[in-house]
C-alpha cells in the first residue's frame, strides 16, 4: 500500500499547519471553557481555585437541573434502545412496500432543524391540551434518540449471519432462545455504544427542549438562562465544565466499542 | 463466536409455541415489530408536524392578539413582505456563508488525517474531531461569548499584538462589522462555522477514504501534477462528501435560533423570528407559516445534492 512509498508520502508543511491549525480551531474554546473553571480573578490578580466546585454542588438550583438532565437521558435512552432496536429488526432483511418512508421517518427528526421538531410538538400538544413537563421533554427526547440506536443496531444486524439463528434453531433453541442467547450477545456492543450516543444527545439537547419543557430546567436551559446573570459567571464555568466532561466520557467509550467496524458509533449527529 | 453446546428443549410450551408461530408467520412478527415505532413515529411526530402545518392556516387578529380557526392563506402571503423577505435573505446568505467556510476549513483537515495520517495519528485525528462535535451546544456557543466580548481573550491578545486597529477598521465594514466582535456579523458568523465544522468533516473524511489510492498514482505516473490531480481526478470524486456535509451545515444554520440571539447584531433570524412568533407574540399561525420556509429550503437544497451524488456519500 503505502508504506513502501513513504518518501513521496511527507505532507507538505501549508497542509500540516492547516490541519492541526483546525484541530486548535476546534478546541480552543474547549480548553478555554476547562482553564476557566479553575481561575479567578479580582482587581489585582488571578488565580487557581477550586472553591466554585463546592460552590456550585451546594446550589439546589444546580443539582436539580443536573438530575432532571439525567433522568430524561436515562428513561429517552431507555424507550429509544426498545424501539430502535424494533425497527432495526424489522427492517434489516426485509424488502417491502413503504420500507423507504419508514426509513425516511426515523430520521426525520435530526434532520430537520430542531426549532421544527420543537414548535411541532408543543402545538401538538397545546390542541390536546397536555402540561409540558417531565413526560413531554421525554418523548421529545426519545423522538430524536430512536435514529442513533437504530443506525448502530441496524449496521450490526447486516453483519450478523442470519445462518447463526438458523443454526440455533435447529439445534433446538426457540425464538425467544435464540434471541437470548445468540442474537442479543451479538447486539451487545451496539446496543451499548447506541445508548451512550443517546444518552450523550439527550443530555445537552437545548433547541427541542425548550419548546417542551414547560416550567421544567434541565441543564442546558439552566445553562442558558445563566447566559443573561453574568456575576455568577463563577458558578456557570464550573457547571459547563462538568457538562463538557459528562458528555465527553460516553462518546469516547462509544467510539472504541465499535472501532474496527465499518460503521464507527458517533460519526454523525 | 462460541455457539451453546447444548441447549435444553425449553419445558415452557407456550412460548416455544408463540415463538415458533412468529417465526413462520414472518409478515405478523414484521408487524409486531414494527408497530410501537410506527405508532410513535406516526401519531407523536408525523401527527405534531401535520398539526403545526394545519396551524400556518389559520387566522391570527392583531387586535385581540387571539388565534381562531377561520382558514386563510395571509400568514402564507405575509412570508413575501419585505421584512420577512429580508430574514429568510438574511438567514440564507449566512447559511451558505457558513457552508463555504466550513467546507473550506474542514477539507484539509479531512485530507490531512486521511491521506497522510499514520493509523495512530488518523485515530487522534477523529477522536478530535468528534468531541468538540458532541460536547455541549450551549457550553460552546457560552464560551464564545465570553471569548468574543470586549473584556475576552481575543480583545485581549490583539491588544497585546498592538493590531486592535486592523480590527476596529475590519468591524467598521458595512454587513459583516459591528461595534464590537460580539455584536457584528462576523463574530456569528465565526460561532456559526465553529459549531457545525466537525458536521462537515467527517463526511469528507469518510469520501476521501474511499478514494483508491492507485486512481492517484495512476494519474500522476500519466503526468498530471499534484494541483491537477486534485482538481480532476481527486475532488470530483470527493465532491459527493462536501455535499453531504454541507448538508449538515445548511440545514443546521437555516433553523438555529440560539447562536442569532446570544451573539452579533440585533436583526433576527428564521428561527428567532419563529421563537418570539410563537412565544412572546402568541401568533402561532404565523409561525408555523415560517417553520414551512427551512422545510422547503432544505428539500429544494437535498434534490440539488441528491443530483450531485450526496446521498451515496453518507
Amino acid at each position: 500500500m503505502r508504506s513502501n512509498k513513504s518518501k513521496e508520502n511527507k505532507p507538505p508543511i501549508w497542509l500540516k499547519t492547516l490541519a492541526y491549525g483546525g484541530l486548535v480551531f476546534l478546541h480552543f474554546p474547549i480548553i478555554f471553557i476547562l482553564i476557566n473553571a479553575f481561575i479567578v480573578s479580582d482587581a489585582n490578580h488571578t488565580y487557581f481555585t477550586l472553591k466554585w466546585f463546592s460552590a456550585a454542588f451546594a446550589r439546589d438550583d444546580v443539582m436539580s437541573a443536573i438530575a432532571l438532565s439525567l433522568k430524561v437521558a436515562t428513561v429517552a435512552t431507555l424507550l429509544a434502545l426498545i424501539m430502535g432496536t424494533m425497527a432495526a429488526a424489522a427492517l434489516y432483511r426485509r424488502n417491502f412496500f413503504g420500507k423507504e418512508a419508514i426509513t425516511t421517518m426515523l430520521i426525520l427528526p435530526i434532520a430537520l432543524p430542531g426549532i421544527i421538531t420543537g414548535i411541532a410538538l408543543l402545538s401538538a400538544m397545546s390542541i390536546l391540551s397536555i402540561e409540558p413537563g417531565f413526560w413531554t421533554i421525554v418523548v421529545s427526547h426519545a423522538t430524536f434518540c430512536v435514529v442513533m440506536i437504530y443506525n448502530n443496531v441496524v449496521a450490526r444486524f447486516r453483519r450478523m449471519p442470519h445462518s447463526l439463528v438458523e443454526a440455533s434453531m435447529d439445534l433446538g433453541a426457540d425464538g425467544f432462545t435464540t434471541f437470548r442467547r445468540i442474537i442479543l450477545p451479538q447486539l451487545a456492543t451496539a446496543l451499548l455504544a447506541g445508548g451512550l450516543l443517546a444518552f450523550a444527545l439527550s443530555f445537552d439537547e437545548l433547541i427541542v427542549t425548550i419548546f417542551t419543557a414547560g416550567h421544567e430546567v434541565t441543564l442546558p436551559i439552566w445553562l442558558l438562562n445563566q447566559l443573561a446573570r453574568p456575576h455568577d459567571a463563577a458558578i456557570t464555568n464550573v457547571v459547563a465544565m462538568m457538562v463538557m466532561l459528562i458528555t465527553a466520557i460516553p462518546i469516547v467509550l462509544a467510539y472504541y466499542l465499535t472501532r474496527g467496524t465499518e460503521t464507527i458509533a458517533g460519526s454523525s449527529k | 463466536m462460541t455457539l451453546p453446546q447444548f441447549i435444553k428443549p425449553d419445558s415452557n410450551q407456550i412460548s416455544r409455541h408463540i415463538s415458533n408461530t412468529l417465526y413462520r408467520k414472518n409478515n405478523l412478527f414484521l408487524f409486531l415489530l414494527l408497530t410501537p415505532p410506527l405508532l410513535w413515529f406516526g401519531v407523536v411526530y408525523l401527527g405534531s408536524l401535520i398539526a403545526l402545518l394545519w396551524q400556518s392556516f389559520y387566522t391570527f387578529d392583531d387586535f385581540s392578539m387571539a388565534v381562531t380557526n377561520d382558514l386563510t392563506l395571509d400568514n402564507y402571503r405575509v412570508l413575501f413582505d419585505s421584512t420577512n423577505l429580508d430574514i429568510i435573505l438574511r438567514t440564507l446568505t449566512m447559511a451558505v456563508a457558513v457552508t463555504l467556510a466550513c467546507a473550506c476549513i474542514g477539507f484539509p483537515i479531512a485530507y490531512y488525517m486521511t491521506r497522510y495520517g499514520s493509523a495512530r495519528e488518523k485515530g487522534f485525528f477523529y477522536i478530535a474531531v468528534m468531541l468538540p462535535m458532541w460536547a455541549s451546544y450551549i457550553v460552546k456557543t457560552y464560551a464564545w461569548t465570553v471569548i468574543l466580548s470586549q473584556e475576552g481573550i481575543l480583545y485581549w491578545f490583539f491588544n497585546h499584538l498592538g493590531i486592535t486597529s486592523p480590527l476596529e477598521s475590519l468591524l467598521q465594514l458595512p454587513t459583516i462589522g459591528g461595534n464590537t466582535l460580539a455584536t457584528s456579523n462576523l463574530g456569528r458568523f465565526i460561532v456559526f462555522t465553529y459549531i457545525w465544522l466537525p458536521f462537515m468533516i467527517l463526511p469528507i473524511q469518510a469520501a476521501l477514504e474511499r478514494v483508491p489510492t492507485n486512481l492517484l498514482q495512476a494519474s500522476s505516473d500519466l503526468g498530471a501534477s499534484p494541483a491537477q490531480t486534485f482538481r480532476k481526478v481527486l475532488f470530483p470524486l470527493v465532491f459527493p462528501g462536501v455535499v453531504a456535509g454541507s448538508i449538515f451545515t445548511f440545514s443546521l444554520t437555516l433553523g438555529d435560533y440560539i447562536i442569532p440571539q446570544l451573539i452579533g447584531p440585533s436583526g433576527l433570524y428564521i428561527g428567532t423570528m419563529v421563537y418570539t412568533m410563537q412565544g412572546s407574540i402568541g401568533n402561532m399561525p404565523l409561525a408555523a407559516a415560517f417553520t414551512v420556509v427551512p422545510i422547503v429550503l432544505i428539500f429544494i437544497y437535498l434534490s440539488l445534492a441528491r443530483k450531485a451524488g450526496a446521498f451515496d456519500a453518507l
